[in-house]
Order: C-alpha cells, then sequence, then structure tokens
C-alpha cells in the first residue's frame, strides 16, 4: 500500500443555480490578464449542451484522455512517440475559435461620442487585435439554451438517448437542463502530465494539487489537447499552458478557494481523500463497466485502523488524517455513495465529484396531466425527464443502473424527510425507501443535513498545510537557510 | 581584409553568441524560453507551413552536419554517380519542402491580423534570414553542383578550422558570391539564437523520451 493523500471536490448538481459566480470568482483573483482573457479555469456549463470550448466531451475531436491499452492506460493523441512526432503541429490542439475570441467594450465612447440623434454605444472590442469585432462565441454561449437545435442537440452524451427520447426532451413543454460547473480535477492519472514533453506540470505529493511550472513549461501544448476535460490553457501571449492551481496559496492559510467560497448555492465540498497510488495504474486501466467501481476502491477508509497505520507511516500528519476522518468528500462518494466522477471513461481519475442532478424528476405526465403527487415521487426516477441514459454517459461511463440508484437515494432522503417533517407518507413508505436503498435513518438525516443546512467548516475541511514546518519537513534544512518569508523573484546578487 | 571579417570574426562572434548568450538567457531569463506558438490563434494554415518547414530543415541541417562531421565517407558515397544523384535530390527536395513551408509561414503571418500582437521585430528578422539562408542554398544546388561533393571537400575542412582555432579561409575566400552569402547567413543565424524565437530548438523535450510518464514533486524528501 503506497498511501496518499488528496485534496478532492463534491458538487452537489442540485443546489447549482447555474449563477457563475464561482466563474467571476476565479476570474477576477486569476485569469484577468493579457493572454488569459478567454480562460475559464472554472465555469459552468447549461446540459445538455456543447459546453466551452465546444463539444469538449468528444474526443474523437479533441483525442484528450486515455484508452485501454494492454497493461497500461496509453494517452489517445499524445506520449512519447506521438508527442514528440507531432511536436512541429499539435492535431488535436484546439483553436481560440472552439473556445471563443475575448472581448470587451469601448465605454470612453459612450462619453466621447459627439451630440447626435441617436444613442451612443460601446462597440465590442477584441482583446486580441483591438479592433471591433462581432461577439459570435462566449464562455457560457449557450446558457439556459437547453431546448436549441445548435447547443442541446449537439451534446455529445446524447449518443445512447434514443431519437423518442430526445424528441420528448426537447419539446418546448418538456424541456429541462440543468448546470454543470467545471474546473480541473486535479486527478489521480493526469493526462496533461503524462502529455507533457517538458516534465513541467507535476503533481503535488502531499495534497494531489496539480501545478504548471510556469518556468519550464516551453508552450508545446500538448496538455491542452491531452486534457479531455480541457482544464489547461494556453496562454497567447506568454506562450505558457496555464490551469486552475486549486488556489493552493488560499488552500495552505486554510481558506476555501475562491470559486468554493463565492459558492451562492452552496454546492461545493473540499475535503481530503486517502488513496493508494499503487491501484492506479489497474483502476485507470479497468474494464469500462467496472471503472467507477474501481475509482471508488482506490479510496482508503480513514476509519479503518490499517489506513491510519500507513498513513502514519508514510509521514501523512495526523492533522491530514484527522480531516480525511471529517471530510464531506468522504462522506458524499464512499460513507453515502451518492457522488460520481464526471467522464471516468476519460480514465484520468478525477478528484471532482457530481451529486447527480434528481430534480426535475417528478415530471411525469400521465394522460396529458402533469403528475406531481407524493405517492408517484417514488416511481417516476426512470422516467425522470432528464433520460437515465444522457446521465449515465456523463457520471457513469454508460452504466445507468449506478446513476439510477444515487437518483433512489436521494429520493429516499427526501421521502424520509417529508415522513418527518410533514408527516403525510405512510411510515412504512419512507422505511421501505430507505430499506431498499440501504440507508438507515441516521444516514437520510446526515445527507439531509450536509446537503441542505452544512457549515462553512462542514463543507470545507482543509488540512493544515503545516507551512511553518516546511523547513523542518526538509531533511537538509541547511540547504534552504534564508529561503523563507518574504523572498524575491530574482536573486538580488549583481553581477555574473 | 572583408573575408577575415566575415570568416573569422563573424564565425567567432557568432559562436560566443550562442554559447553566452543562449546560457545567459536559459539560467536568467528562462521563462522566455519558448517559440511563442501561435496555432492557438490560427490553427489551419500553420499546418502546411510549419510541418514541411520544420521537416524540410531538419533534414538539411543533419545533412549538413553528416557532410561535416564525416566528410570522407559522403566523397566514397558520391563516388557512383546514382548515389550522388540520389543524394542531391533528396537534399534538394528537402531544400524545396522548407522554402515552400516557409513562404507559406510568411504569408499566414502576413495576412492573419490576429497574429500581429503576437509577432515581434525580431520574428520579422527571422523570417529574412531563413529566407535569404533557404534560398541561397537552393541556388548553391542548382548553380555549382554538387555541392554535397564540394561541401565535403571544401568546406567541412573550412569549419573544422574554425573549431580547432585555426582559421583557414583561403578556399572560402574565392567561393562564388551565392555561397558566401549562404555562409555568412549560416553564422548570422548561428549568432542570432539567444536573442529570436530560434531559441526553442535548443529546448527540445529529450528528457520525455526517458522520463516517466507521471511527474510528482514532494515537498518533503521522500525515503
Amino acid at each position: 500500500m503506497n498511501i496518499r493523500s488528496q485534496i478532492a471536490m463534491v458538487f452537489h448538481l442540485d443546489k447549482c443555480i447555474g449563477c457563475h459566480t464561482c466563474s467571476i470568482a476565479c476570474k477576477n483573483t486569476w485569469t484577468d490578464r493579457k493572454g488569459a482573457e478567454y480562460m475559464w479555469w472554472n465555469n459552468v456549463e447549461t446540459k445538455p449542451g456543447t459546453g466551452y470550448p465546444t463539444k469538449w466531451e468528444d474526443q474523437n475531436i479533441y483525442g484528450g484522455g486515455f484508452e485501454k491499452n494492454g497493461k497500461k492506460p496509453k494517452l489517445k493523441s499524445a506520449g512519447k512517440a506521438k508527442g514528440l512526432t507531432t511536436i512541429f503541429y499539435n492535431p488535436k490542439l484546439p483553436a481560440m475559435d472552439d473556445y471563443y475570441e475575448p472581448w470587451r467594450y469601448r465605454y470612453n465612447d459612450l462619453f466621447e461620442a459627439p451630440e447626435g440623434d441617436d444613442q451612443p454605444t460601446a462597440l465590442p472590442i477584441s482583446d486580441i487585435t483591438g479592433e471591433v469585432m462581432t461577439p459570435k462565441a462566449g464562455p457560457n454561449w449557450d446558457d439556459d439554451f437547453s431546448g436549441s437545435p445548435d447547443y442541446a442537440r449537439n451534446d455529445v452524451n446524447f449518443k445512447n438517448v434514443s431519437k423518442e427520447e430526445q424528441d420528448a426532451l426537447f419539446q418546448l413543454e418538456r424541456m429541462s437542463f440543468f448546470y454543470l460547473p467545471r474546473m480541473c480535477n486535479h486527478c489521480l492519472n493526469p493526462a496533461c502530465v503524462a502529455a507533457c514533453p517538458s516534465g513541467a506540470i507535476y503533481k503535488r505529493g502531499e495534497d494531489g494539487v496539480v501545478l504548471i511550472n510556469q518556468e519550464k513549461c516551453r508552450g508545446w501544448r500538448f496538455c491542452v489537447s491531452s486534457c479531455p476535460y480541457k482544464k489547461s490553457y494556453y496562454n497567447w501571449k506568454t506562450g505558457k499552458s496555464e490551469k486552475c492551481i486549486l488556489c493552493y496559496p488560499r488552500l495552505e492559510t486554510g481558506q476555501a478557494p475562491a470559486c468554493m467560497h463565492s459558492c451562492v448555492g452552496r454546492i461545493r465540498y473540499l475535503g481530503v481523500m486517502l488513496y493508494d497510488a499503487d491501484k492506479i495504474k489497474y483502476a485507470a486501466n479497468a474494464e469500462e463497466r467496472d471503472l467507477v467501481k474501481s475509482q471508488m476502491d482506490i479510496y482508503l477508509n480513514p476509519f479503518d485502523e490499517a489506513v491510519i497505520e500507513a498513513a502514519k507511516k508514510a509521514g501523512i500528519p495526523d492533522s491530514t488524517m484527522e480531516a480525511a476522518q471529517k471530510s464531506p468528500v468522504w462522506k458524499f462518494v464512499k460513507e453515502w455513495g451518492l457522488a460520481l466522477p464526471l467522464h471516468p471513461e476519460f480514465r484520468t481519475l478525477p478528484n471532482l465529484f457530481y451529486v447527480p442532478p434528481l430534480l426535475p424528476a417528478m415530471a411525469s405526465t400521465a394522460n396529458n396531466v402533469y403528475e406531481s403527487t407524493s405517492e408517484s415521487l417514488w416511481s417516476t426516477i426512470e422516467q425522470s425527464r432528464l433520460p437515465m441514459e444522457y446521465l449515465a454517459s456523463l457520471f457513469s461511463a454508460g452504466d445507468k443502473e449506478i446513476v439510477k440508484n444515487i437518483l433512489k437515494k436521494m429520493m429516499a432522503v427526501r421521502i424520509h424527510r417529508r415522513n418527518k417533517t410533514v408527516g403525510d407518507l405512510e411510515t412504512d413508505e419512507s422505511a421501505k425507501a430507505l430499506n431498499d436503498t440501504g440507508l438507515t435513518p441516521e444516514m437520510a438525516d446526515a445527507i439531509f443535513r450536509l446537503t441542505s443546512l452544512p457549515l462553512y467548516d462542514e463543507r470545507f475541511v482543509i488540512p493544515p498545510s503545516h507551512r511553518e514546518e516546511a523547513i523542518q519537513m526538509m531533511e537538509e534544512t541547511h540547504e534552504y537557510r534564508g529561503e523563507t518569508g518574504l523572498g524575491f523573484t530574482k536573486k538580488p546578487k549583481r553581477g555574473l | 581584409m572583408i573575408n577575415t571579417l566575415l570568416f573569422i570574426v563573424l564565425p567567432y562572434v557568432a559562436l560566443i553568441l550562442l554559447l553566452l548568450g543562449s546560457i545567459y538567457r536559459y539560467r536568467f531569463n528562462r521563462f522566455t524560453v519558448s517559440s511563442l506558438s501561435s496555432q492557438f490563434l490560427e490553427g489551419k494554415e500553420l499546418f502546411y507551413g510549419s510541418v514541411p518547414f520544420h521537416w524540410g530543415l531538419v533534414f538539411l541541417f543533419f545533412g549538413h552536419l553528416i557532410a561535416f562531421l564525416f566528410p570522407r565517407s559522403v566523397i566514397a558515397w558520391n563516388g557512383i554517380p546514382a548515389r550522388l544523384f540520389i543524394l542531391e535530390i533528396a537534399a534538394f527536395s528537402f531544400g524545396l519542402l522548407t522554402l515552400s513551408g516557409l513562404i507559406m509561414l510568411v504569408a499566414r503571418r502576413v495576412n492573419t491580423t490576429k497574429l500581429y500582437p503576437v509577432t515581434s521585430k525580431m520574428d520579422v528578422l527571422v523570417y529574412m534570414i531563413l529566407l535569404v539562408q533557404v534560398i541561397t542554398g537552393l541556388w548553391t544546388a542548382v548553380g555549382y553542383r554538387w555541392g554535397s561533393s564540394w561541401f565535403a571537400s571544401v568546406l567541412s575542412p573550412y569549419l573544422k578550422s574554425i573549431f580547432v582555432f585555426n582559421p583557414d579561409i583561403a578556399s572560402v575566400s574565392a567561393m562564388p558570391l551565392i555561397i558566401k552569402i549562404h555562409i555568412v547567413s549560416a553564422f548570422v543565424l548561428v549568432g542570432m539564437v539567444p536573442f529570436t524565437r530560434f531559441m526553442h530548438f535548443l529546448v527540445f523535450p529529450f528528457t520525455y523520451i526517458w522520463r516517466r510518464y507521471q511527474v510528482v514533486i514532494w515537498n518533503k524528501k521522500q525515503a
């Protein structure tokens, strides 16, 4: 067992209201710079929809992630041979037009326009050329446009959804959508790291944050094409790639990342997950139908005595262990089995898990009557407005059972709470619903509490990074003498 | 006098600039060491420029290098006319490939306004020196046959004399103008490396070949 600690996340999609506050917090903190205008390390997509960059999920276009290939997962369109022979032209690199051309408005025109019969307008100006342009796409261009033929119908996840179901979904009266906030998954088997020819991208051992060393990056751009989530971005001005840093300066000081801190719907949870690094290569190479399970098996129970012992031996601090035991991610992902990785078939073992959207499930129509009575709550999961195949394509590599079980659990919690607070249901029904899904009333209450009423400290359980001990952590302390505190980006030394 | 300047002073200046300049830039301004790819801003035409240009150049570079390092072998190879023709035709084809790619690249730079913000004055110089270099190279191949043979017997010794710090410019001084331009612009190009995007070929990621795919860095040293 090679035990390691990872900062992992859970997004509860039922709670996401699609307000983009996370994206704005991130943009204002990190990417409001020349060359990074188009980057949204965190973005929110309307699903069904084509997303940002357009159709990012379609790896036939972008060639991201890994494929099962013999004993080891193999990079789909990069790697040593492929990467070094296509280094003069990366055939799978998305171009700016796949994202959008960034622009701002010439607001000064509003003040400086001469008096006239017309209202002055602020013209959109390209951030690249500085010329007047007509915006044709944006980071959330298809926001709330679920039913539109251009966006929702081109969603890659409809490949297994029947024509009838699709037509039904796209009828104006039955149209439904949900939001999918996305950011770097800080994967256990990161494709960006594996594809980087310069070796500039690395995973931090202590907390698993994936970072790009800007001094080492030479801008070969294979991380951009290899990340199946398209969460590594090329800065066209500096010629370097950049990505989400999980706000590590905030994490190291005990604060939640800006996107999570600012989340209005409080959908985001962050905590420690312990895992066995020796199992990564097997988990990433499992058969497609076993991918979710094999990833779940990688995470270790922080209450298990053997795990605690091994963690101590591996030098994982007690404070991290404590954080792992309190981790909301552990609860959602393993204890309750409510959260799933996004597109596990990309085989990168992402550490961002999603509680799939239960709503709007109760919208069955019988004889043209909108059926929403509580009696039918239970039975409508299978006929939920979002086809099960669709959710399965997003979260379980096509396995409908996995998604259905989670939705059933979420429904069971609702029935249980309804019984408890309103009391208009048969107690039998509540007990049966819980029983069917393997939940106890205590678990259901805990799920309810962490879902609906969590405190800040329950949503974000951040282990201390012990920067104050960082020097002691180095074995050769004398080598690092004089290097703590406020430093210099360049050595203050004169001469050569 | 002019020959001394062009074939003794210039080469040494260029080599010193290459050596010291590259080390300096790599050590103190490492962040800027890359080619500043523009594929992200324009990714379609680039394919028809960059790919033939780079592959053509790679073969031409190693062709010149082999003729410099193993002149006897090249002359021996050229002893049979059929082999000489194969070598010359191959080299000329790579030259044409490079030129066509280069012309595509220049045309793309000029025609795509999106690329203006990422084009520096040094890039213009890079294009000019490359055009001079490739065109005079092709001209030499056509006009002064057969280059592969006389390079090995005339220029290889000259280059060697430079590297052993005992420059002998008698033979180069007698070269036709086009060939002289080709040699001079080659040294200018070498000297330009640390000041231009040429730097990127010095950091070609060979280490990727033997490194492990996944990279994990610990703050704490691992036992």
